[in-house]
């Protein structure tokens, strides 16, 4: 029972947040309501998508071609390819969370996950065709070039923050292995 | 045709072709996806909630005033603010090339646009759940400071 309204703590604090806000009389707690549910609507259409993409992606893709292909020893290819995979995402970042996890989970390296969870978060293909049009393809363009090497950095020293900052047995496969134990 | 239509006909596809190739497979897939989706909804929720209220209390016309500031510190705070707000692409570039025009510097606008998607403040519970808090941390920390380095560097190149 704990753990369950422990589950809803932040949706609690933020209907309570809401209730202050409409309570104060700025008239901006319904608008703050209206516009989670817009999003939650939102959500709801793509999340379910990504989620039975991420289940057919467990039951078909065999461990040692993630392995192969984006695991430990992948190097450069790996990169690449996490690179591919994440500028073709659709959604926001934290959709593609359960698809980096369900990669962790097939043995991807942690270092190919952040990879291809920055670029998914800042250079899909479709928000570019939209950055172009809206601020010029110069903007855009410098904007690519200086984000992509900073997402690489990014993947490598994250990989060696979380190996330091855990027991030296523990690897990207099994954290999150663990994470999906609590499913 | 919109990208969420295009989401659900691949996906469709996909199923279809899965549950022609082995069912019981299918089955599985679909209860994996099930487990997944209902154990991230208490959280989706939460943030879809603080979506709004950030929304509620930031929109747009008030984050236009805070790029007057061409400090330091104002550009720190226009990151701050990219990284607690969450908006889809089409919120976000518009808004950023408005910005532009009305003559906020290309500095605090490539800061605002890289940590809007680079840095999830709100986001960082869902983060957590799946990653852990050192992943979590060094990435959304790694993000905020190379925003200011883009940023800053496209204020010189742009």
């Amino acid at each position: 029972m704990i753990m369950r309204v422990r589950k809803y703590a932040l949706f609690l604090l933020v209907v309570l947040l809401d209730l202050g806000l409409h309570l104060s009389g700025s008239g901006k707690g319904a608008v703050a309501a209206q516009t989670g549910f817009d999003y939650l609507i939102e959500m709801l259409l793509f999340i379910p998508p990504i989620m039975v993409l991420v289940g057919l992606l467990d039951v078909w893709v065999p461990r040692h071609m993630v392995e192969k292909n984006v695991g430990q020893g992948s190097g450069l290819k790996g990169i690449l390819i996490s690179i591919l995979v994440g500028s073709a995402a659709a959604g926001p970042l934290y959709a593609g969370f359960p698809v980096a996890d369900a990669m962790l989970k097939k043995g991807c390296r942690l270092a190919n996950a952040v990879i291809f969870l920055g670029t998914w978060a800042t250079i899909k293909i479709p928000m570019i065709m939209m950055e172009v049009r809206f601020v010029g393809w110069k903007f855009a363009l410098v904007r690519l070039a200086l984000t992509l090497p900073a997402i690489i950095t990014t993947g490598f020293v994250v990989e060696k923050f979380v190996e330091n900052s855990n027991p030296p047995n523990r690897t990207g496969q099994q954290i999150s292995a663990k994470a999906w134990e609590t499913v | 045709m919109s990208f969420t239509t295009v989401l659900f006909i691949v996906t469709f596809l996909l199923l279809a072709l899965s549950w022609s190739r082995d069912k019981q497979k299918t089955k599985k897939a679909l209860k994996i996806a099930w487990k997944s989706f209902s154990n991230l909804l208490p959280t989706m929720l939460g943030i879809v909630g603080m979506m709004g209220l950030v929304l509620a209390v930031l929109p747009p016309e008030v984050i236009k005033t805070i790029f007057s500031d061409r400090s330091i510190p104002g550009l720190i705070l226009v990151s701050l603010v990219g990284s607690i707000t969450l908006m889809p692409a089409f919120v976000a570039f518009p808004l950023a090339g408005s910005l532009l025009k009305a003559g906020a510097g290309v500095t605090a606008v490539a800061c605002f646009i890289t940590t809007l998607m680079m840095v999830g403040i709100i986001t960082a519970p869902a983060e957590i759940k799946y990653f852990g808090k050192p992943f979590t941390l060094s990435r959304n920390v790694l993000g905020f400071g190379f925003a200011l380095v883009i940023g800053l560097l496209m204020g010189v190149l742009v």
